[in-house]
């Protein structure tokens, strides 16, 4: 079979790795979400809403990090057909597109009290829609290739030519709100962030961080056990 | 003959000969231009604004049928194993096919613009911009169109995937191009526009190759 | 017909340990032979055993998984190669001579076409869709690539299916002038071509 030692590696690596991250990120949660919900400042403009952003903000951030993280990985892949960065790739992909929706369902959440809508075609928000739909592309695609290693190779594709997309995306999108939104009206970056807001901000983002690398190292665990019983029928048909 | 103007010949001959190729796309189009009227109400002023922007989206999703076929076929009866052992890079030959599918689909689309636009109510003076953008839209669709059927082509039934997949790639066109057809920002967003057909036509095929490579295995 | 002249440069196909798999799956491995210029190798083995992923990888569309192919006096392999794999790379509403046509665009050639189409047999076909062609007859079509592009190696994937003895001997004869002009031939068959094999490996045993 195809194994290499290195899948090995990965997994005793990640048999202690990833509940510790896991537990790194519930401890980060714990600090950070009552830090953000009730012990920093509330906005002089929005209240108790602008709480959302702890969440809105990291996401955000993350749904964007992940990607790019998937195009290094489908880089590797292609260039050095390395099955753990196929395999990298495809785990963390259901988790950037779990963090673009809260990304998006937290922003319309935000923006019910602060604009009086449930959506608003805001640039930010657009260019987090067409992020959201790239990773439905990619993971469907994952899912109706039957070859997996070929769907590795394919996804990988569709994954580097996304990532060349998604500048040209949010520049469009930018371009269209200004030419479509007056200047004057509520945005969606809220509110100016001010110092005392940035230590729970970034500690939300340190707790995502973690917990997208535990999930990712799960997921990975999983697909890695998958092909593993995959390939013990497979021999075991042959015999 | 050269390779790529023997593949740009066969594919035209092919999408033209087959029952018309072009007109089940511009059949789309028509009755969805048709269908606007009928969903917004008559008022001059509302399709006028409307108009010209849902000609655009009418033209997107009539390339959108194209795509499925495009590459499935080649893959299934061995054409593309032909295409490998050519001496010319299989980088232009998908040049060519895509070339092919812009000159049978794209054009009579942008042409059937113009009367489309007038049903919405563009004033007369801005049709030839409308046709002209959606010629460019397509080029840059038909360039993007090309790496989702490539993707896609092992898959039965992909129309739905490749929709899926390509619509995040029709989003900054569709943008620049509406807005041309709009009388918004004309000369950048035609600038930028024109850019991005031009990006779509040098970058697709090459990524689109990449992938058939991969499907020939 | 152009003038076939002999392959000056005495091509050759080597392949050393070559290991191919398939959908996750290792048909073989360690697989060597030499195909000198002139030779014809005969590939044999039950269905599925990877007689066609051979010729696939041999073709340069599937990379093995260990292992090499080495291709001597030749210009690059895309060039130098003829594929005639299961399906006939027909498009159902082009015609015989359109066929004709872009192959020699294709691939670069030249041919007569009144001379190619009675060497095949298709003598008046040359404007029927090629859907209209009996399995035979498309298949006669297929091995026309053979006739219009002059290369010196050739993968053949079962070229007799759909042939009835005719055809058969068509193969036999094209596959001996082509051994003559010191090209090289692999076919995967289950029945014997005719001529001589130098060489009958069996794949999956």
């Amino acid at each position: 079979m195809l194994f290499l030692a290195n899948p090995a590696r990965f997994m005793s690596f990640s048999a202690w790795a990833a509940p510790l991250t896991l537990v790194l990120a519930l401890a980060l949660f714990a600090v950070g979400l009552p830090w953000g919900l009730f012990f920093s400042p509330a906005d002089y403009q929005q209240g108790e809403t602008v709480r959302i952003m702890y969440l809105h903000v990291p996401a955000a951030w993350w749904s964007l990090g992940i990607y790019v993280f998937m195009g290094a990985a489908s880089l590797v892949g292609l260039v050095w057909r390395h099955v753990l960065a196929d395999l990298a790739a495809r785990s963390a992909a259901p988790i950037g597109a779990a963090f673009a929706w809260i990304c998006l369902a937290t922003g319309s959440l935000w923006g019910a009290p602060t604009w009086g809508t449930w959506w608003e075609w805001d640039g930010r928000l657009t260019s987090m829609l067409v992020l959201f739909v790239i990773y439905l592309g990619y993971i469907a695609l994952w899912n109706a290739v039957e070859d997996e290693e070929k769907a590795a190779r394919l996804a990988a594709i569709l994954c580097l030519a996304g990532l060349i997309n998604i500048p040209i995306v949010h520049f469009s999108v930018d371009w269209w709100s200004t030419l479509h939104q007056p200047a004057s009206i509520l945005r969606a970056e809220g509110p100016s962030i001010h110092p005392s807001m940035l230590g729970p901000l970034f500690t939300m983002a340190a707790a995502f961080l973690f917990l997208v690398a535990a999930l990712a190292m799960m997921n990975m665990r999983a697909a890695i056990y998958r092909r593993r019983i995959e390939a013990a029928r497979v021999r075991g048909a042959d015999a | 003959m050269s390779a790529f103007a023997a593949t740009f010949r066969r594919d035209l001959a092919l999408m033209w000969g087959a029952g018309g190729g072009a007109l089940a796309p511009l059949g789309f189009f028509l009755g969805a231009t048709v269908l606007v009227p009928l969903a917004m109400g008559p008022e001059r002023a509302l399709l006028q604004s409307a108009g010209p922007p849902l000609v655009w989206i009418a033209a997107a999703l009539a390339v959108l049928a194209t795509l499925e076929r495009l590459f499935q076929a080649d893959l299934e009866d061995g054409s593309l194993d032909q295409m490998l052992l050519s001496p010319a890079p299989l980088e232009a030959l998908v040049l060519a096919k895509g070339a092919a599918l812009w000159v049978a689909v794209g054009l009579p689309l942008a042409l059937a613009a113009a009367p489309a636009a007038i049903a919405l109510q563009a004033p007369l003076e801005r049709v030839p911009l409308v046709c002209l953008s959606v010629a460019l839209g397509m080029a840059a669709f038909v360039g993007v169109g090309l790496v989702g059927a490539a993707v896609t082509a092992g898959v039965k039934r992909g129309g739905v995937l490749i929709a899926l997949i390509v619509l995040p790639f029709f989003a900054p066109p569709i943008i620049f191009g509406a807005a041309v057809a709009a009388g918004e920002e004309v000369a950048a967003a035609f600038l930028i526009l024109a850019g991005c057909a031009l990006g779509a036509a040098a970058l697709g095929p090459i990524a689109a190759a990449a992938a058939l490579r991969l499907q020939a295995e | 017909m152009g003038a076939r002249g002999p392959f000056q440069d005495r091509p050759n196909l080597r392949v050393e340990a070559l290991s191919v798999a398939r959908g996750g799956r290792v048909l073989f491995e360690d697989l060597s032979f030499a195909a000198p210029s002139g030779a014809y190798v005969e590939l044999r083995g039950s269905n599925g055993a990877g007689k066609t992923s051979l010729l696939r990888a041999l073709a340069g569309f599937l990379k093995p998984r260990a292992g090499s192919i080495i291709y001597d006096n030749i210009a690059e392999p895309a060039l130098s190669l003829h594929f005639i794999g299961h399906a006939n790379a027909l498009k159902p509403t082009a015609s015989v001579r359109a066929h004709l046509r872009y192959w020699a665009g294709l691939l670069g050639g030249s041919f007569d076409e009144a001379d190619v189409l009675a060497r095949l047999g298709l003598r008046g076909l040359a404007d029927r869709p090629a859907r209209t062609l009996s399995q035979g007859q498309a298949r006669r079509l297929a091995l026309s690539r053979l006739l219009i592009a002059p290369r010196p190696i050739w993968l053949l994937d079962e070229p007799a299916a759909a042939l009835d003895a005719s055809g058969r001997a068509l193969v036999s004869e094209l596959v001996d002038a082509q051994r003559e002009r010191g090209g090289v031939v692999i076919a995967a068959v289950h029945e014997s071509l005719g001529p001589q094999p130098a060489n009958t490996l069996t794949i999956g045993a």
